[in-house]
């Protein structure tokens, strides 16, 4: 008897702490739903920002987000696959590939501001990329990093040795066993490490302040060397530094609420994309 | 040279690091004929059945002295490609391992690696595999489904399947039925006898019984040294050592 109510209060506080979470994320969401919601129209999302950001849209933000965030992904995805390839099927395991390991991890907790100033060294000034989508890209390429090697090693350590020694035995070479049996098993989870690390880049914004992302654009960028809006840094202007903040606060809503979308959007692609690449290897 | 051996071990230590699991180990394997390693746990059966085809190679840190030769040739010479030397001499796990696609592409995964594009040709192998790996009635209207559907005994008989497929010369056995019911196992015993007809095997087991019933050569190892080695029969009905004796007889194990 004693047991089971130690049983029922332990999951009674389980299923409390859960639902406290979820009630603050329900509160969290519809607090920007429904004040953002408004704000949202085929116009503000379509078009550039006028009369000083206070009407129009922010097209140009998305569109920038979106920019900045491919250029994240081509440095991010294959260096991180890579490099996580590399470290958890080829390196010896010795006290050298531990202190990677570890550096590695360690890398990920370095805040966001950092690794901006960094990218304002390395590649606005020597590498004299400048100020342009190219330099916060690769910025925000070098923060998702770790995440990204990190989450697809984790990926790769839950591919059961056996797949690898059964192919191994067949005659098959390592890159082979690693190639067909250990990847195809693999990839569902590095993609959605990768994405999540990806969607956080997507919302950075220390790291592009001061590395490409413009206060004001009203047009596209044309190429990479080019400066950009983005989202989360459009949020933190509307939200802090314009000259009428309340008035555009609606705006700074919806940017939010788009932002929100945008990230939710990668997130989705990914469960799909998993869905999809589960289904093929079942046959 | 008809009496040679198919696979011969001679004078073979081996390390794990400091640690040494293979005491000087000398066995000759005849073509055509079941081979069974017994033992204790920990003896070192594995270890020795793995140094046959390589596959400890991935472990860090192991040393192997002495040589292992396969019809004559030493198979840890450098000029040695692995992967060919795994075509020839096969392996069988001790928990079945197939590999999670469809029965069908778990058997033609080996010919696929090894370069076979032709789909006739791969189809008709794959059949003529589990036919001898005696799975094909079972099985032969499931070809698209999973392996992981399979039952645990079927499943150990499609990784039998899937060695035969590559035809290889050798075929190695690492407790093949420790995971498995009675009844499977008993399908699984059968089998192994008919492969000998076309194969060399060899087969570690705890069970006496089995090796017993399936073997015709018995190895009996003890804390990484081979005890006695000898036709079965003779392990079993007359053993010259006081400690096979004692363990076939059941008084420590
Ligand atoms: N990967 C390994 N690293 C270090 N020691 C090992 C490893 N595998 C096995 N051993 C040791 O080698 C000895 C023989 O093991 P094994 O060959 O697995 O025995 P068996 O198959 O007869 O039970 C044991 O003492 C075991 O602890
Ligand atoms: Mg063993």
């Amino acid at each position: 008897m004693r047991k089971k109510i130690f049983e029922f209060i332990g999951f009674f506080s389980l299923r409390v702490c859960l639902y406290i979470v979820l009630a603050f994320l329900f509160i969290f969401l519809y607090d920007i739903g429904s004040k953002g919601g408004g704000a949202i129209s085929w116009e503000f999302i379509s078009q550039a920002p006028r009369r000083g950001m206070t009407e129009g849209g922010i097209f140009p933000a998305i569109m920038g987000t979106f920019f900045v965030t491919m250029v994240t992904a081509l440095l991010a995805v294959p260096m991180g696959m890579f490099s996580a390839i590399y470290l958890n099927e080829y390196a010896k395991q010795t006290r050298i590939t531990r202190i990677i390991r570890l550096s590695i991890r360690n890398l990920s907790g370095v805040p966001s501001i950092v690794y901006g100033l960094f990218g304002v060294i390395l590649f606005v000034n020597v590498l004299k990329f400048g100020t342009s989508i190219l330099s916060a890209g690769l910025t925000l390429g070098l923060l998702t990093l770790p995440w990204t090697i990190t989450a697809s090693e984790e990926a790769l350590k839950t591919v059961p040795n056996s797949y690898r020694e059964g192919a191994l035995a067949l005659g098959a070479t390592k890159w082979q066993s690693i190639r067909t049996n250990v990847l195809p098993n693999a990839l569902p989870g590095m993609l959605t490490g990768t994405v999540l690390g990806l969607a956080r880049a997507a919302g950075e914004t220390a790291p592009i302040m001061f590395t490409g992302a413009a206060f004001f654009l009203p047009f596209l960028p044309r190429s990479f060397s080019d400066q950009f809006m983005a989202l989360p840094y459009h949020l933190y202007v509307m939200a802090t530094q314009h000259h009428a903040i309340s008035q555009v606060r609606p705006l700074a809503y919806g940017t939010a609420l788009i932002l929100i979308l945008f990230v939710l959007g990668m997130n989705m692609s990914v469960v799909i994309l998993r869905y999809r690449l589960r289904k093929k290897r079942r046959a | 040279m008809k009496n040679q051996a198919k696979i011969e071990a001679r004078n073979v230590n081996f390390y794990y690091g400091s640690q040494i699991a293979l005491k000087n180990i000398n066995i000759a394997c005849e073509e055509n004929k079941v081979t069974a390693l017994i033992g204790p746990s920990g003896c070192g059966k594995s270890t020795f059945i793995r140094t046959l085809n390589r596959m400890n190679d991935v472990i860090p840190g192991i040393k192997i002295e002495g040589d292992i030769l396969l019809e004559g040739e030493n198979i840890y010479h450098p000029k040695v490609d692995i992967a060919v030397l795994r075509k020839r001499v096969g392996m069988v796990f001790q928990k079945p391992n197939p590999f999670p696609k469809s029965i069908f592409n778990n058997i033609a995964y080996g010919l696929r690696i090894n370069g076979m594009r032709d789909k006739r040709k791969i189809e008709m192998i794959v059949e003529k595999s589990l036919k001898e790996a005696t799975l094909w009635d079972e099985i032969k209207d499931r070809m698209d489904e999973n392996a992981f559907s399979l039952s645990g005994g079927q499943q150990q008989r499609l990784c039998i399947a899937r060695s035969l497929a590559i035809k290889p010369e050798v075929i190695l056995f690492d407790e093949p039925c420790s995971a498995i019911d009675p009844v499977a196992t008993a399908k699984i015993e059968e089998l192994i006898h008919q492969l000998k007809e076309h194969y060399t095997v060899i087969v570690v087991t705890h069970n006496m019984q089995q090796a017993a019933r399936i073997s015709d050569f018995t190895a009996f190892m003890m804390l990484g040294e081979i005890v006695e080695y000898d036709k079965t029969d003779k392990i079993f009905t007359n053993p010259s050592n006081t400690l096979t004796e004692d363990y076939i007889t059941g008084r420590f194990g």
